[in-house]
């Protein structure tokens, strides 16, 4: 990734998060081999930063990956502390990043836990591994539209049930988008675009 | 002969025991509640969007409107992140300082739990004392800050500024009269037949499937297991300071009780120590003048009063503002809980339970 210059008027937008892979006299924790060899392609990728180790994980092996990291002994992540995503647009291997903290409560270790997908890829629930998951992949779908197939209860959570769009994506406008947008979506980006040509002007 | 049909009803938004904008669509048989639904979003601000949007700095304001009876912590929790993703060495001296705000933190929202849980059972008395104590606090956070309510108490890397001359001594003396204070309210309640009545055996949960709902802080402790973020992975002074986690045994809402009762003891234990020894030394890090940490990502988490409250940030390493900012709330994790502990409790039980789980809409919602 190139510097952008300092105050550059439009950086190209960031394509991914910095993935450190981690050292090589690192030791890589005693979960993490027991998830590569458990189950087999579920660690696509390895990084560690600021002592926080994040184990990417394919979406296909996402269910199986929880399930081995929540029963086997020596793993033991019980507690789902936190399940949220990361928008990257340009991104080509799919824009979304959603990401799982987890938290064994018995061995006091932590783990996060990526899968990348793209817009309108299906990501499998884990309410059933870890029942906090239920409102936590609510707001995630509220706020960016990801799918999670087999939720129990798939409804916006914070925002009303009619809204369109979905707020925490990086295309969508930190004013919101106006009485306009809920009636008439086309009208509406004519009228930015018009704004924005004339702040230019 | 009867007809027999469940009965919907709509408790909320705007409800005096809900502690806010919060709806519960309760379903019920008789009097009994067959089953919950929790509506939230009343208050979203959208927090985590405008932080994206605005620079490190700017974002410790926007912490203190996330929980605002506790807002020193969510600040140090924001402070800390971005030290961590800096790699910022805080002085001990603003550590110090940090955990005896916090803890104070703590106390001020317990008051308004144990105030506002008992007047919502029936016990008006105990909202007043706990409200006296209180006040006395923000006396104490208005010395430091200027602010009662919304602090701003904290920057990056360390301190605003030091603690005025003979700020110690007041705590110290508040810590005198808070004690005596905990078994006036003790004296009011843990015997109180009409309390043991209204909280024992009601909301019971048991460890494992509070683990498993994501419950966090005195929540899940009821239920006797011993997760604190201030023991289990130690920030600021924490690791210096000798305390016990409370547990309790039921797991029901007598025992969440017992517990937030301890740790009012628990926090002025901390109190004391970190006072009595506030090493000298500096109040503010080696920061950079333009905040802008390197690209990458991180997940810390301390221990609020009223659970785990997270930040994940990721910075881009590009832009003056943070990539992405996510908050978890421990009351919206709490809050989730809610339909399986009133499921087959009385309707009058519900407002006791919303009480026992300790939520601050604002948090909730963001």
């Amino acid at each position: 990734m190139a510097d952008a210059p300092e105050h550059a008027p439009k950086a190209a937008a960031p394509t991914g998060p910095v993935e450190p892979a981690p050292p090589a006299d690192a030791a890589i924790p005693a979960f993490i081999t027991a998830l590569q060899n458990g189950v087999s392609g579920s660690v696509a990728q390895l990084s560690l930063y600021l002592g926080d180790w994040t184990v990417v994980v394919p979406v296909s092996h996402l269910l199986q990956a929880s399930q081995f990291l929540h029963d086997n002994a020596g793993c033991a992540f019980d507690y789902l502390s936190d399940l949220t995503a990361v928008d990257w647009p340009p991104r080509a291997e799919g824009r979304f990043d959603v990401i799982y903290m987890l938290y064994s409560t018995r061995h006091r270790h932590r783990v996060r836990v990526k899968v990348k997908v793209a817009e309108n890829t299906p990501v499998p629930s884990v309410t059933s591994i870890w029942p906090a998951a239920n409102w936590l992949e609510r707001e995630v779908y509220d706020m960016f539209g990801v799918n999670f197939s087999g939720h129990p209860d798939r409804r916006r959570i914070l925002m009303p049930e009619d809204w369109q769009g979905y707020p925490q994506r990086k295309d969508y406008p930190l004013e919101g988008p106006g009485e306009l947008l809920m009636e008439n979506p086309i009208d509406w980006l004519k009228l930015r675009q018009a704004r924005e040509e004339a702040d230019i002007e | 002969m009867f007809d027999t049909s469940e009965l919907v009803i709509n408790m909320g938004p705007q409800h005096p025991s809900t502690h806010g904008v919060l709806r519960v669509i309760l379903r019920l048989d008789g009097e009994k509640v067959v089953d919950a639904e929790v509506v939230i979003g009343y208050l979203h601000r959208g927090i985590e969007k405008l932080s994206e949007n605005r620079n490190w700095t700017q974002i410790v304001l926007l912490t203190d409107r996330m929980d605002y009876v506790a807002a020193a912590t969510s600040n140090v929790g924001y402070c800390e992140t971005v030290e961590k993703l800096l790699n910022v060495e805080v002085p001990r001296r603003a550590q110090y300082v940090r955990t005896i705000l916090m803890e104070l933190q703590r106390i001020a929202s317990h008051c308004l739990w144990v105030g506002t849980h008992a007047m919502d059972i029936g016990a008006m008395t105990v909202f007043l004392y706990a409200f006296r104590e209180r006040e006395l606090i923000l006396d104490l956070f208005e010395e430091f800050c200027g602010a009662r309510l919304t602090y701003n108490s904290m920057r990056i890397g360390g301190l605003p500024q030091d603690i005025p001359p003979g700020w110690d001594k007041k705590v110290l003396a508040f810590c005198d009269i808070m004690d005596g204070k905990i078994d006036e309210y003790e004296t009011l309640l843990t015997h109180n037949r009409i309390w043991l009545e209204r909280t024992k055996g009601i909301g019971v949960i048991s460890g494992p499937e509070a683990i498993g709902l994501g419950l966090c802080g005195p929540a899940l402790r009821g239920s006797g297991v011993a997760r604190d973020v201030r023991k289990d992975e130690p920030y600021s002074a924490y690791a210096e300071m000798d305390f016990d986690v409370p547990v309790g045994v039921q797991g029901d809402t007598y025992d969440r009780y017992l517990v937030r009762m301890e740790e009012f003891r628990q926090s002025l234990r901390i109190i004391r120590q970190a006072t009595q020894g506030i090493p000298e030394g500096p109040i503010v890090g080696k920061v950079p003048r333009l905040i802008k940490p390197a690209a990458g990502e991180t997940y810390h988490a301390i221990e609020s009063p009223k659970g785990e409250l997270g930040y994940f940030i990721v910075s881009d390493g590009k832009s003056t503002n943070p990539y992405r900012f996510r908050v978890r709330p421990p009351s919206f994790c709490n809050l989730q809980g809610l339909p399986r502990l009133v499921r087959g409790h009385l309707v009058a039980d519900v407002v006791a339970l919303i009480g026992s789980i300790d939520i601050v809409l604002g948090e909730v919602d963001r």
